[in-house]
């Protein structure tokens, strides 16, 4: 296993920019997602990566080792793709045992190898199956098994649950997660898939329009973001505009008088998560605002509420479910009731969107 | 449960319609081959229905005459070579068409598929003209050659190689070759190990229509072939000339008998109807 470093990557298709600037690094055995909507540049950054496309400038080091000018096959990069792409025509042991005879390993540590791949995802028993004979979650580990044969420096992974039905993404998800744990991998996980991203990683680099946003631990970049497109992106937000009137006083275009911790006087805007806000009926100590039940969906573990408030902005708020109160008779449509949340919970932004 | 037994009544006389126009297709397409095997048992010599009887006599016929047998012995060597070389051209040309998208591509493929849409007579006549030029040209013979017959026959079955391959090319997760080149296999090993044999169906379909197209081509042929180097089909037309006997039913019975067997081996290698 090694390091990687990107230097100032950057990658343009005639006059789109795909990747603008990007510079990270990412430790011996640490496992980082890019995580994006999609077109932003997050698979374009793997590929370059992995060598299937030629960065416009900047450069690629693994392990110390400039690689930006090496071919694919001499990357010693293991890649896992969306559509899992095993050799058709070739079983389960000879995917795996493909990128080892690439590399001239004699047929007797072959044999091994291969074993101790399949072994690892549990796939031993299929091994003169062919990839069609195999479910997606099956046919997803195998070429597991096969990026990993090869002992590669880097574990690269494109979206790779993406085709798979939601119990099985979760369980493959844990799989990875089990197997990069255990064998030190530096591994670069690609997803659009926030929860993917959030369970996963030891840290994420969010991407918009081939800028990096933000890069962090995950509950980092929940709690702190640094910008709009970061606090929307990953979760929900509430958001108030206003200016600071103080130290600690921030108020919103609406006249409300708001407690924030962190407000300082480039302070635009004030946002919340929606897990953070209490809905009671009459204020309390803390923030409150009044507004107004638009509608309420249960979803289990909690209630989602959608809120109008003073100005008839939408907010939401979601509230667990604690079985003491009926969503149905709380939060019936057109109720008022009163948001309430702490100064410290506040997160601000200036006015280009930056916390 | 009973309630969705209702609605398939509906259909039934849709589903009946189906099957007896099913059923006309095929005994439209079969009917012809039947009778031309049956026919080639009748025992008298001049059409005649119902035959007086049964004879095999037909086939000892055509086993005599010199002209089916070296026909069908230079038939086969042909339609052999051209679909050889035929579909080594054409996997490259369906390659270049749909890996780089150069310009004027599709003006090409469009060149490539022309024989296609050229009526054989036509085409066996303009490649005859062109060969006459080009023997004042060059001033060496091409017309009656083998080299000069073989060419034409490639020209026939590229088309087939092209459209077969490039539509499986078409099909193919390019992810796949990726995945190679990943594992450590430069260009060159990844094409020959993983996206050729990845093509082999639709390579030996072609192969396959590629060597029927040569086998039973009559119209460039005709202009084209030699003293001396009949193909099958050529020496039939000569023989219905002047005869009008089984013995070419016979022939033909053969000769479907020869392709049928053809075509089921390749079926058993290589599921046709996933390719075609």
């Amino acid at each position: 296993m090694a390091n990687v470093s990107l230097i100032h990557l950057k990658k343009q298709f005639g006059q789109s920019v795909a990747v603008s600037d990007f510079s990270l690094e990412i430790a011996d055995g640490e496992l980082v997602s890019f995580l994006g909507p999609s077109g932003c540049g997050k698979t374009t950054t793997l590929r370059m990566i992995a060598g299937f496309i030629d960065p416009t400038a900047g450069r690629i080091l693994i392990g110390g080792t400039d690689v930006t000018a090496l071919p694919v096959h001499q990357r010693n990069t293991g890649m896992v793709f969306q559509r899992y792409a095993l050799f058709p025509h070739m079983t389960v042991a000879q995917n795996v045992s493909f990128g080892l005879e690439m590399r001239k390993v004699s047929a007797h540590e072959r044999d091994r190898r291969i074993e101790l791949a399949l072994d690892m995802v549990r796939m031993t028993e299929y091994k003169d199956r062919y990839p069609r004979q195999l479910s997606g979650g099956q046919q997803q580990r195998v070429a597991i098994a096969r990026a990993l044969a090869i002992e590669p420096k880097v574990f690269l992974l494109d979206e790779p649950l993406s085709n798979l039905d939601a119990k099985l993404r979760l369980e493959v998800r844990e799989e990875i997660r089990a197997l990069q744990q255990r064998l030190g991998l530096t591994t670069i996980f690609v997803t659009h898939d926030q929860e993917e991203a959030l369970a996963i990683s030891d840290r994420m680099a969010i991407m918009h329009d081939g800028k990096v946003q933000q890069v962090g631990r995950p509950d980092v970049l929940y709690e702190q973001p640094e910008n709009f497109f970061v606090a929307e992106f990953l979760g929900k937000m509430n958001f108030f505009a206003g200016t600071c009137v103080g130290p600690g006083q921030f108020k919103t275009t609406d006249g409300l008088l708001l407690n924030v911790d962190a407000v300082t006087q480039s302070t635009k805007r004030v946002g919340v998560r929606p897990e953070r806000v209490e809905l009671v009926a009459v204020a309390t100590s803390g923030n409150n605002i009044p507004v107004t039940v638009q509608s309420s969906a249960y979803l289990g573990s909690f209630v989602d509420v959608v809120l109008a408030g003073p100005n008839q902005q939408r907010l939401s708020c979601q509230v667990p479910n604690t079985a003491t109160v009926s969503p149905a008779d709380a939060f019936t449509t057109g109720r008022g009731l009163v948001m309430n949340f702490k100064a410290s919970d506040c997160v601000v932004f200036n006015e280009e969107g930056d916390a | 449960m009973l309630a969705s037994i209702v609605p398939i009544r509906r259909f039934h006389l849709g589903k009946w319609f189906l099957r007896v126009f099913v059923f006309l297709v095929y005994a439209i397409m079969l009917c012809p081959l039947v009778f031309v095997i049956w026919l080639s048992f009748f025992k008298d010599s001049i059409l005649y229905f119902p035959p007086s009887g049964y004879t095999l006599s037909w086939y000892k016929n055509a086993w005599d005459n010199q002209s089916f047998v070296n026909g069908f012995i230079f038939s086969l060597q042909l339609a052999i070579v051209s679909a050889l070389i035929g579909v080594s051209i054409g996997v490259v040309a369906a390659l270049g068409l749909i890996r780089y998208r150069f310009r004027g591509a599709k003006y090409v493929n469009t060149l490539l598929l022309s024989p296609l849409l050229m009526p054989g007579i036509v085409a066996g006549i303009a490649i005859y003209l062109f060969y006459l030029r080009t023997e004042n040209f060059l001033d060496r013979d091409i017309v009656g050659t083998l080299g000069g017959l073989v060419l034409a026959h490639i020209c026939l079955t590229i088309p087939w190689t092209v459209r077969l391959v490039s539509a499986s090319m078409h099909g193919l997760d390019p992810s796949i070759e990726e995945a190679a080149r990943n594992l450590g296999a430069n260009g060159r090993v990844a094409f020959w190990r993983i996206t050729l044999p990845m093509l082999r169906p639709a390579i030996v379909a072609a192969a396959l229509f590629s060597f029927i197209v040569s086998f039973e081509n009559l119209e460039v042929s005709l202009s084209l072939v030699g003293p001396g180097s009949t193909t099958l089909p050529i020496a039939i037309m000569q023989y219905l000339e002047f005869n009008l006997d089984p013995t070419i039913a016979a022939v033909s019975s053969v000769q479907i008998l020869l392709l049928g067997i053809i075509m089921l081996v390749t079926d058993r290698f290589v599921k046709l109807s996933q390719v075609v």
